[in-house]
């Protein structure tokens, strides 16, 4: 295999820009591999934890931003717990998706991150989560319409779910708040 | 003692019964739950892998809320909002840019009094395990129990800080209060994919899967949980499980406010244990005295 590491400035920048959002130096990092060893879904993985720690080290930025593995971490923070070197491994991955949202190269086939959106829009028109709401776009979006369909009676049957969502007194002070977010950001 | 509640979104929807039975067991124990008036969603997952701001703004919106109605202490018993108030509450009170930018956008300042408690905290640590004993009117048996603490409750132990992040306990001693066996397993503090529920499903069946055999073979009867997401994994994606692996499971997967519940001699219907897939009625009767 043949990887391309990055220069000095590109390495420093990616590592500051995960620093600035996450708190948390990935140079700390001296790869005993035990965050991949406890991670639960490292089996679904591309890469283990591990390595896209070194990606980043290294500054191989497009390696780490395609892998399956940031979009399958479960943010269990079992990692978080373990690391000798004191690092929140799972909040360095929340920083990548972070970055990787922000900056429009998702994936196309990840399923995680259409339900994130879909799951803010759903706070930022109600206030709170309409699961039924979530769980009928997001079938729609990934191109599973009819899954889950089978629970849905013995769901409605046992007043699990309901069609009706339920709202807070002034939506738009969220849709204001996330609004302010946004503007913060882009600053 | 009166204290804020945050239920959030779960608890009037999927998991409804683990509000009721809140509700109930609190009453019962002396303690006065007053909802947070006008609350809005945590935020979950999506928000802090989405934008780090505002995954910390909405937390800090809801404390806010629960500060001005004058209590010093919420509980949230949806062990994710638990996790990302706590989470919210330590980043902000650690980082003075970032609480800086979360009262520019909430508009409002904040001043990080109230203290946010899991209503297994305030059972365990506040109320006491010998009052509980003493209160207790039917014993539960012998039930053999597989208390599952999930990932939030218990990590990281720097924000959550209330019990062991590897062999937590606290479940376990509840459950040997009020007269079941805690069973010794491997499995306690175990993902069972979480919100991978809808988008990841077969993640959940791996991992769910996984938990529910190690349960089985422990010897339980039943799981004791204290997440909204960790009980719907568990319980309602069960049947699929058990089709995967070609295995009857049938395991019930209880609320800890369920259990306690019933050894404080309410009844099945009021906290709403009609209302699990795996129905869990054939062994609790069984087993009450």
């Amino acid at each position: 295999m043949k990887y391309a590491i990055a220069s000095e400035k590109v390495r420093r920048t990616f590592a500051k820009q995960i620093e600035k959002i996450s708190g948390e130096r990935i140079s700390l990092c001296y790869q005993c591999g035990k965050c991949s060893a406890g991670c639960p879904v490292a089996y679904a993985m591309d890469y283990l934890p591990s390595q896209i720690t070194r990606f980043a080290q290294l500054g191989m930025v497009e390696k780490l931003m395609g892998s399956s593995t940031i979009w399958i971490c479960a943010s269990c923070k079992t990692c978080s717990v373990r690391c000798p070197r004191g690092i929140e491994l799972a909040k360095i991955m929340d920083a990548f998706r972070i970055l990787a949202k922000r900056q429009g190269i998702v994936p196309k086939g990840q399923i995680a991150p259409l339900f994130d959106g879909i799951f803010l829009g759903s706070i930022e028109k109600y206030g709170r989560l309409h699961e039924m709401g979530l769980i009928s776009k997001l079938n729609i979006a990934s191109g599973r319409p009819f899954k889950d369909l089978s629970l849905l009676p013995i769901m409605l049957r046992k007043g699990k779910i309901r069609f009706v969502p339920e709202k807070v007194n002034s939506p738009r002070e969220v849709r204001n708040l996330i609004r302010k977010v946004e503007e913060l950001e882009s600053k | 003692m009166k204290v804020a509640y945050y239920p959030g979104c779960a608890l009037h929807a999927t998991a409804k019964e683990y509000d009721d039975s809140c509700q109930l067991v609190f009453k019962e124990l002396g303690v006065e739950l007053q909802e947070v008036p006008g609350w809005i969603c945590c935020g979950a997952t999506p928000a802090h892998l989405t934008s780090h701001l505002l995954g910390v703004a909405l937390p800090c919106k809801n404390l806010i809320l629960a500060d001005e109605m004058g209590l010093d202490t919420v509980i949230a018993p949806c062990a994710a909002c638990f996790n990302r108030l706590k989470v919210a509450d330590q980043e902000v009170k650690e980082d003075l840019e970032l609480k800086k930018d979360v009262e520019k956008v909430l508009g409002r300042p904040y001043s990080g009094r109230v203290e946010i408690k899991h209503p297994l905290e305030i059972i365990v640590q506040d109320i006491g395990l010998e009052k509980v004993r003493k209160m207790v009117r039917r014993e539960l048996e012998g039930l053999r129990v597989a208390s599952y603490y999930g990932c939030l409750l218990v990590r990281p132990p720097e924000a959550v800080s209330f019990d062991d992040p590897e062999d937590p306990q606290s479940l376990d001693n509840l459950v040997t209060a009020i007269g079941g066996e805690a069973l010794p397993w491997a499995f306690k503090t175990e993902c069972c994919g979480a919100s991978f529920s809808l988008s990841e499903t077969d993640i959940v069946f791996q991992l769910s899967g996984e938990i529910l055999n190690e349960a089985v073979e422990a010897g339980a009867e039943c799981v004791v949980v204290a997440c909204p997401l960790c009980q719907s994994n568990l319980d309602l994606r069960q049947k699929a499980i058990e089709k995967r692996y070609r295995k009857r499971i049938n395991l019930p997967v209880l609320y800890f406010s369920q259990l306690l519940g019933l050894a404080l001699g309410m009844n099945m219907r009021e906290l709403g244990l009609l209302k699990h897939m795996v129905d869990p009625t054939k062994l609790l009767e069984k087993t009450l005295v």
